[in-house]
């Protein structure tokens, strides 16, 4: 019985194929790792992260392409003028993948969920403003509104993060409102996503989206690999590309590869101001000096090490917001200058004398740091040799220190036993509140001094100031001049000393269509619903 | 079967023990190393204070050697439960179950790969007089053992060579050097050069004389090759990106995973002494025989 | 002597002086980066091209090779003298310190001890020189590396022990020490010195190893297992990235043709 069924069935699938011109499409790309969980509200890693934001519906939307907020599941919504009540309008007729109807309901099952401390959501602490939970109030079936315990600065961009969770459905977070379901999951090799038969876009024709019908996603760490089954046609995507990679592949075929610009990633490194480090006082008082710290940054070459390190595929950086960020990004900054003679002017002023071409400071110490960074990263590891002999030429010898990672962050964050530190930098928000744990002298990420009591500088306590005022105001024109001048503080103080904005390189296969990667994470599939792929051959799985 | 019990009892008493003092070893091992006690998600600076701390609690949970002990050892014990890894967030007994049949995949290619590559190499050698030959195969064994196993890796990766098969490499020129010596061995004791002179087949010398005389060696030499595999496999998963055991050690280790790398210690104790006892009981039969 | 061997006694001899003296005759390019030419091939200046950053590889080679070859025999020494005081006296006295000795040689050829090497860069001051976390590294291969030829040693004690010169001294009222002392050592000293001879390219290919996964010495300084790491960019690999592959292969050949002969242990 089975068996007539099956080539009966198969040839009423290929009449089905041609009679609708249309065959199975496959979108294929890599994860660097299994997603750590499939919930949509714990995701904290980037591979999660990717089945998040390709199954999940939200409310709002960062359009990656022009980095406003657009409509979603909401049709539209309203703030208060605080910023501490949003009220959304859901679109109606909309249901989950699973058939169940999406309702007001669950945006606040969702957000009640979300907001719940015992969650531990990463996502949640966003919205945190105050220990007061949220008030969340059903009004229709397709209104709700939340209203926060205090104001939230740049609240509706943060919903792009909330994927909203069916409160009634019996799968639970498994019925998804995105352009994909999870289908099926084989850990340590891959996960494979079908078509949401319920997503309710349409393009402009009224055809339903998404136009690709399966997303495989292999688990392969190794970016070698990767690049060799893009090259044999087997994967249609690499989002951020290593520079080496993409000047390879760009030889072989030049139209696969696209470089979108600046990123939101950079290199950074700071020196250590911790009071209580166990550094020697004299050193303490090195790198506690503006004008040593702007005279390090100006003898670095960072010409150079985009030239070298990315092959040209990365910019000198201007400081915490990337010039991808159109909005915050602040314009008058420009890099600091490669000037081995000022940084010489900067150093004698502060009491360094150079003799025999080595760095001594006023008690006569010799100047000598060591610059930690992790083990393992190719390009880092390059930029750390780089800085030894740019350091050089003003006379301070550099010691890179290379550790495996929970050792750096040991050191960085716990016993403050490091001198100077190299490492990455990636704003996964676009809105410096994202970023308040930074700035704040008083905030654990504050890298230079976390935790400080009392602000230990008079430019700390300004950008403490700046920090509030522009997370307690929604005037977005007031908040871009607080946080202008806080980049013009950072610039000029120089506690962090950025290095470059690494360009967004993408592989995309000629086969994909619509495609078009920009700076912003998902680069190369943020409108997976409009990606089509040709169909070259019927052998096409 | 008397002589099989004294045999087991004290390599099973031993096995225990030795599992018992690894594990906890290396549990302290891994506590005391840097960085134990911080996570990654820390310099997430949208994490407030509270996740902070509920993450600091998870991992403080984690680290706790006799609690991991006395619960984990009994659960294990009995019920076959090894519990959960932090890192990645799923079950140690689920990992190994995917990641096992990659490991022992490139083992078994690399075991038998590398004795026939090296029968192929060590059977002419002896046999047959040709100089060339003999330069020809030594040469290859010294080439082949004077290659860091890292770097050989890295060489067949670079130019899309099969990975793995890489272990056969390794497991060629030792098990090639060895078994060189011994066939000489074999074939110059009397009996076989009568049997030679007299015309017999090569084959039938093979099978009736040398095998049955160098049998317990080649098994002892068996079971170290396989520990050799297992050795090898290990830094060629992590270069190569092969999902097997070694790149979870690779992955656990720098993720700081103690229960983890407790279950990947007691797998390979387990290992090393199956091999090791394999090779003792070899060489029992023999001094038996 | 056969003639390879003294070939192969001549190339080590070579490569320990111009390793050793290369920092007279190179003074400092190891670390020189000539931006103008990242990655340039071979030349009159650079016989062996620059690397990525535009350094002498061939200078960085040279180094290389100067450190190794003092650092590897060391290791290999103590490592030796501790495998053959921990077999030693396991074969010679027996009982329990035998029973005891076995099962740590057990239980350290199966733990990870990748974690000691982790740990080992984090325990050494931040301002160390870099051939400090190069010297820990051998350190602790030689700290490690004892287990395997401990075994060895074991075995030949325990032959001695039982032989017929050592019962007979025995017999005539010798003291277990003078027995040691007189007897086993000196006829233990073949077998340590080939034990020694065979760890020192052991130690090499670790490095190597280590190297390749970045748990060697920190990147700017040159060691073998560094300059191997340039493999693992396969679009970097142009010929003379091999060189250093090259030179680990030849040293350990030499030092495998010179090794004394060694027993067959079955």
């Amino acid at each position: 019985m089975k068996r007539r069924f099956t080539p009966l069935a198969m040839l009423a699938l290929a009449l089905y194929g041609a009679l609708a011109g249309h065959t199975a499409t496959e979108l294929r790309f890599c994860l660097r790792a299994d997603p750590k969980t499939f919930d949509p509200l714990l995701v904290d890693d980037g591979d999660s992260e990717t089945i998040r934001y390709l199954t999940g519906g939200v409310l709002i939307r960062i359009n990656r392409k022009n980095q406003q907020a657009t409509p979603e599941l909401a049709a539209s919504w309203e703030m208060d003028r605080q910023g501490q009540r949003i009220t959304f309008h859901l679109r109606p007729n909309l249901k989950f993948s699973d058939g169940t109807p999406f309702s007001a309901d669950d945006v606040a099952f969702t957000m009640k969920r979300l907001m719940d401390p015992a969650t531990h959501s990463p996502t949640a602490d966003t919205f945190r403003s105050s220990d007061v939970p949220p008030q969340i109030t059903v009004s229709s079936p397709l209104t709700v509104s939340i209203l926060f315990g205090a104001p939230v600065a740049g609240l509706e961009r943060l919903f792009d993060q909330v994927a909203i969770t069916s409160a009634r459905s019996p799968i639970q977070t498994r019925a998804v409102l995105g352009p994909y379901v999870v289908e099926e999951y084989k850990p340590g090799a891959e996960v494979l996503l079908g078509r949401n038969q319920n997503y309710w876009k349409v393009d402009a024709k009224g055809t339903r989206l998404p136009y690709i019908d399966r997303i495989r996603l292999d688990i392969q760490q190794n970016r070698d690999i990767e690049q060799v089954r893009f090259r044999r046609g087997e994967l249609d995507l690499i989002n951020s590309l290593d520079p080496d990679a993409f000047d390879n592949l760009a030889r072989v075929s030049p139209h696969s590869v696209v470089d979108a610009g600046a990123s939101l990633e950079s290199e950074m490194m700071w020196f250590n101001q911790v009071p209580s480090a166990p550094l020697p006082a004299y050193k303490l008082a090195w790198f506690n000096s503006s004008a040593f710290r702007r005279a390090v940054s100006e003898a670095i070459n960072r010409s150079d090490l985009c030239r070298i390190v990315y092959r040209g595929h990365a910019r000198p950086a201007e400081g915490p917001i990337s010039p991808a960020n159109r909005f915050w990004f602040n314009a008058s900054l420009k890099p600091h200058a490669y000037d081995v003679a000022s940084a010489k002017r900067r150093l004698e002023g502060e009491g360094f004398r150079l003799r025999n071409g080595l760095l001594y400071d006023r008690e006569g110490h010799q100047v000598e740091f060591s610059l930690l960074t992790n083990a393992g990263n190719r390009n880092r590891e390059r930029i750390a040799s780089m800085l030894q002999q740019d350091l050089q030429t003003i006379g301070i010898r550099l010691n890179v220190v290379t550790l495996d990672f929970p050792s750096l962050i040991e050191r960085i964050t716990q016993t403050f036993n490091y001198e100077a530190c190299l490492l990455g930098l990636t704003n996964l928000d676009l809105d410096p509140s994202a970023q308040m744990n930074v700035w704040l002298s008083s905030a654990p990420n504050h890298q230079w001094n976390p935790n400080q009591k009392q602000p230990a500088t008079a430019w700390e306590a300004e950008i403490d100031k700046l920090m509030r005022l522009q997370a307690s105001d929604t005037q977005a024109e007031a908040r871009k001049r607080a946080f202008d001048r806080v980049q013009q503080i950072v610039w000029e103080q120089a506690p962090f000393l950025y290095l470059v904005t690494k360009d967004s390189l993408t592989a995309i296969s000629p086969e994909l269509q619509n495609a078009s990667p920009v700076a912003l994470t998902p680069q190369a599939f943020w409108n997976v619903e409009f990606l089509r792929k040709r169909v070259l051959t019927a052998g096409n799985r | 079967m008397r002589n099989i019990v004294k045999l087991l009892a004290p390599r099973l008493g031993g096995l225990a023990v030795t599992l018992l003092a690894g594990s906890l070893l290396t549990a302290v091992l891994v506590r005391v190393s840097p960085g134990f006690d911080v996570d990654e998600r820390e310099l997430d600076p949208r994490l407030s204070e509270t996740s902070r701390m509920a993450i600091r609690q998870e991992r403080a949970a984690n680290g706790n050697i006799l609690a991991l002990f006395g619960n984990r050892l009994s659960r294990t014990v009995l019920h076959g439960d090894l519990g959960n890894s932090p890192s990645l967030n799923r079950p140690i007994s689920q990992l190994f179950r995917e990641r096992l049949p990659v490991t022992a995949q490139i083992m078994a290619i690399g075991v038998a790969g590398g004795w026939a590559l090296a029968f192929a190499l060590a059977l002419p050698t002896v046999l047959c007089r040709s100089r060339v030959f003999r330069g020809f195969a030594g040469t290859l064994q010294q080439v082949l053992m004077c290659l860091p196993a890292a770097a050989l890796a890295l060489v067949v990766f670079d130019f899309g060579g099969p990975v793995r098969a890489l272990v056969a490499l390794v497991i060629c020129p030792r098990v090639f050097e060895y078994l060189r010596n011994l066939l000489v061995e074999a074939y110059a004791q009397p009996h076989i050069l009568t049997a030679r002179a007299k015309g017999l087949g090569g084959l039938q010398i093979w099978a009736r004389h040398v095998l049955p005389s160098v049998a317990p060696q080649l098994l002892a030499l068996a079971g170290v090759s396989v520990s050799i595999a297992f050795g090898a496999a290990i830094p060629v998963e992590a270069l190569c990106d092969l999902p097997g055991i070694g790149q979870l050690a690779w992955k656990a280790a720098t993720a700081r995973d103690l229960p983890l790398l407790v279950a990947i210690t007691f797998l390979v104790i387990i290992m090393t002494q199956v091999c090791n006892a394999a090779s003792d009981w070899a060489s029992f039969r023999e001094k038996q025989a | 002597m056969k003639r390879s061997q003294l070939l192969a006694i001549l190339v080590l001899v070579l490569l320990f002086v111009t390793g050793v003296t290369s920092g007279f005759w190179h003074a400092d390019s190891h670390s020189r980066q000539f931006r103008e030419l990242p990655g340039a091939g071979p030349s009159a200046a650079f016989p062996l091209g620059t690397d990525e950053l535009g350094r002498d590889r061939m200078a960085r080679l040279l180094f290389a090779t100067g450190i190794s070859l003092v650092l590897a025999p060391a290791a290999a020494l103590a490592s030796t003298l501790l495998a053959a005081f921990a077999g030693g006296t396991a074969g010679y006295f027996g009982g329990w310190w035998d029973r005891c000795t076995v099962r740590i040689i057990d239980l350290m050829l199966s733990l990870p001890w990748l974690f000691l090497l982790l740990a080992a860069r984090s325990l050494l001051p931040l301002n160390a020189p870099p051939a400090a976390s190069l010297v820990m590294t051998y350190g602790l291969l030689a700290a490690l590396g004892w287990a395997g030829p401990a075994r060895i040693m074991r075995a030949g004690t325990l032959r001695l022990r039982r032989s017929d010169f050592a019962l007979q001294a025995s017999a005539q009222g010798c003291g277990e020490f003078r027995i040691l002392w007189r007897q086993v050592i000196p006829n233990l000293k073949p077998v340590l010195l080939a034990q020694l001879w065979t760890t020192i390219p052991v130690f090499i290919l670790a490095e190597a190893n280590l190297g390749l996964l970045g748990l060697s010495a920190s990147e700017p300084f040159p060691t073998w297992g560094n300059l191997l790491r340039e493999l693992q960019n396969p679009f970097a690999v142009r010929p003379e990235t091999f060189a250093p592959l090259a030179v680990v292969m030849i040293c350990v050949a030499c030092f495998k043709l010179t090794a004394p002969p060694q027993e067959l242990s079955s």
